[in-house]
């Protein structure tokens, strides 16, 4: 941040006329107490953020490699054992294939369904507003209550969902939803693109709403077709937008727990096990707080891996000129 | 985190909250201070699973009782759900700070707490009056010839039946053998009821048989010997994963148990105690839960003991169970103490018996008991001739869950006999 600052230094002292050298040292003292000021302002932030980020992180790290039971200081010293173990570990290896399901699930079609919602919600139809409501509001249920919720719904022959399929002739469509490892991941994706479609779809109606309506008139004026201009205009420069929600949405695949931990806590038989479960397992059910915190480095180092290099392959076009400087707005 | 142009430092934080796991997790753990306020008013603070009626309200007048009875003491009682405070408590254990009364099912949990140092010792403290109780509820809590807990309940797990149903299907009598209670589950199957009700999502339900087939095949010893040995391959663990896959053959659960929680509207307990499984392997308190859960089965529900399997070390008179006891935190306040004598006394276990189902652990309220399951229980831990422990409690957390698991895994039909023992001992080697 100060690195775009500095360059100005270079006319100090030395490059200074000899008559001034008093603006000089009043300039000089005037961006050290510029630089005080900010850091005065960065500091609490940067206190909190070491202690209760980054501290954590390295102690998980540290802990990883110690078979620890989570009473006092870490002390049997175990290298790498911990994550040969998890790589041997058919349910951490379920997790991340499972983990890998959701996000190709997510982005196949949890984002296009929330795409087409808002596309046809931008248009001018009645009731717009009531319908943008509806599909927002389970995004703001909390993940708990959606879990006891579906839970309910979704319990055999008793629960809602079986009752109004055979109440309309559906009843063998009805089934076993959560209880059945072949058709646990489904019913669960089900419930995700229920709870998470509509914050995409806001995402993407705002980006819509960005779109100058010239740029789709003057293509109207040109004879594209409808699909055409969803296609080159309003595709393109929506662009930002999907990226953003695309990496939210891998993130929040990573590290999916609540929702599966109140539904089905992992179960039936580990089928709908994630990674944060299976952390949870270990660390608070079993006091293995080592093999526990192998876990979650190794979904940090999954994260930060798939976040930097979404960042730098993906999103160096959105961030170019976003990032801000001291000077930004003259100091 | 909606904002197109996200930062890289929304980058950083976004990033860093996924690795954040454990330790964020374990940082919610509870400032329980306790100790005296200016006013000379001392809090005690009380954490229990009683969060079922008529229990939680009979639990709430005692706490009432007793501040009555002691002006200076304030009591100050945090509910949480039997899973939920098993978490709870690991991250508390974890800050290395406990609440000043806690739950607890004394065995290999409590040990490890014991060992980190965080449990007052109630060996001196309770000398007078704790040596009157019953010496088998007290077994769970003696670590060392030392004392860390006093019972309010003990209890042990069988097979809770709807009289009605087993009528209609044809069995006069309970079985008493393996063979006899697969018969009982075929008859039940070929009349259209549901012989059992599980609760697959939470697996200490599934635990309880191949606990039970594990002592009635290689024997109470064999069970402890496993556990210092950490060896669970030997052939009676085999055949008692055997014995399970062969009743799980006869798909005897419920539509979906695999999903079903415990006490939830749509679970085990509801199941039974609304008259649509005929039978649950379940503890003393299952009634008050079946009646809490679904509607409760009132004079058509019965208890027999867990049969006896052909050929096996054990007999039917080992029972597998557990109470429920209190310890308290090192260094808790006296108070703690005088509450402890309070819930122990006569007084108070004849209104526990009386009113939330427990069974006795003072003998002069056993004139209390008026249910006839309740003494048909207290009748079999009577003349019991072996004891042991939930296993989730007896043995190390991780050997525990590992059976839970594996266990769960024969039922779901993923895992084979020999599998549950090969990974029980994988898990009991690594706790070494």
């Amino acid at each position: 941040m100060t690195s775009t600052y500095l360059p100005g230094t270079r006319s100090g002292p030395e490059a200074a006329p000899p008559p001034l050298p008093a603006a000089g040292r009043a300039r000089r003292w005037r961006r050290l107490l510029h630089w005080l000021t900010a850091m005065s302002f960065q500091l609490p932030a940067l206190a909190l953020f070491g202690v209760l980020v980054l501290l954590p992180i390295l102690f998980a790290l540290y802990a990883s490699f110690f078979r620890w039971g989570g009473f006092g200081m870490p002390s049997d010293y175990t290298g790498t054992d911990n994550f040969t173990r998890l790589f041997q570990d058919d349910v951490f290896l379920g997790d991340l294939w499972r983990c890998l399901l959701l996000v190709v699930l997510s982005l196949a079609l949890q984002l296009p369904f929330a795409l087409a919602m808002a596309v046809l919600l931008n248009q001018r139809i009645r009731g717009r507003a009531v319908y943008r409501m509806l599909f927002f509001a389970p995004y703001v249920l909390s993940e708990a209550i959606t879990g006891v919720l579906f839970g309910m719904i979704f319990a055999p022959d008793d629960g809602l969902a079986d009752h109004l399929l055979s109440d309309i002739g559906l009843g063998v469509l009805g089934g076993k939803w959560f209880s059945d490892p072949s058709t646990v991941m489904a019913t669960l994706f089900l419930v995700m693109t229920w709870k998470y479609f509509g914050f995409h779809m806001m995402l993407y109606l705002a980006g819509l709403q960005s779109i100058p309506a010239e740029l789709t008139e003057a293509a109207t004026v040109d004879g594209a077709s409808p699909w055409q201009r969803f296609r080159h205009v309003t595709l393109p420069l929506l662009a930002p937008t999907l990226r953003i929600s695309v990496f939210l949405s891998v993130i929040g695949s990573i590290q999916l727990f609540d929702l599966v931990w109140v539904v089905t806590a992992g179960g039936p038989d580990h089928h709908s096990e994630t990674m944060a479960v299976t952390m949870f397992q270990y660390g608070f059910k079993r006091y293995q707080v080592g093999y526990a915190s192998a876990i979650s480095v190794a979904m940090f180092a999954i994260s930060l891996v798939f976040a930097l290099a979404y960042q730098r392959f993906v999103l160096r076009r959105d961030l170019e000129g976003a990032t801000t400087n001291m000077r930004g707005d003259g100091a | 985190m909606g904002d197109p142009a996200l930062s890289r430092r929304g980058f950083l934080a976004a990033t860093a909250a996924a690795g954040l796991g454990m330790t964020a997790l374990s940082g919610c753990g509870s400032g329980s201070d306790g100790g005296s306020s200016s006013s000379g008013k001392v809090t005690v603070e009380w954490w229990n699973i009683s969060t079922t009626q008529p229990t939680k309200n009979v639990w709430a007048g005692l706490a009432r009782k007793f501040e009555a009875q002691n002006p200076h003491v304030k009591l100050k009682i945090v509910q949480l759900e039997n899973d939920a405070y098993k978490s709870k408590m690991t991250a508390l254990i974890a800050s290395g700070k406990l609440p000043d009364i806690f739950h607890t099912w004394g065995g290999g949990v409590l040990k490890q707490q014991v060992d980190a140092g965080l449990v007052e010792d109630l060996t001196d403290a309770t000398k007078p009056w704790a040596d009157g109780m019953l010496s088998v509820a007290k077994q769970p809590y003696l670590i060392d010839q030392k004392l860390y807990g006093i019972p309010f309940d003990i209890g042990m797990i069988g097979f809770w039946y709807n009289k009605a149903l087993f009528k209609k299907a044809g069995i006069s009598e309970p079985p008493t053998t393996w063979s006899g209670f697969l018969d009982a589950v075929q008859k039940l199957k070929t009349a259209g009821i549901t012989p059992l009700a599980l609760a697959g999502k939470e697996s200490w339900t599934g635990m309880y048989y191949w606990a039970y087939l594990a002592m009635r095949t290689a024997g109470l010893d064999a069970l402890q010997k496993a556990d210092d040995d950490k060896d669970f391959t030997g052939s009676g663990f085999v055949q008692a994963g055997q014995h399970l896959k062969d009743l799980v053959a006869l798909q005897p659960f419920q539509k979906g148990f695999l999903g079903a929680a415990y006490s939830a509207p749509t679970g085990q307990a509801a199941a039974v105690g609304n008259g649509k499984a005929a039978m649950e392997l379940m503890g003393q308190w299952a009634p008050v839960v079946e009646a809490d859960a679904g509607k409760g089965l009132g004079s058509d529900l019965g208890f027999f003991p867990f049969p006896a399997v052909e050929g096996g070390k054990g007999a039917i008179t080992e029972v597998f169970g557990g109470g429920g006891g209190h310890a308290l935190r090192k260094g808790a306040p006296k108070e703690a103490v005088d509450f402890l004598k309070f819930f122990a006394s006569e007084t108070t276990d004849l209104v526990l018996v009386e009113k939330t189902n427990t069974l006795p652990v003072v003998p002069g309220a056993e004139k209390a008991l008026s249910d006839p399951n309740t003494k048909a229980v207290q009748a079999q831990l009577k003349a019991a001739t072996g004891f042991q422990l939930y296993l989730d409690q007896a043995y190390a957390p991780a050997v525990g869950q590992q059976i839970n698991d594996s266990v769960a895994g024969l039922i779901a039909g993923s895992k084979s006999p020999a599998d549950v023992t090969q990974a029980v001992t994988k898990t009991a080697k690594e706790e070494q």
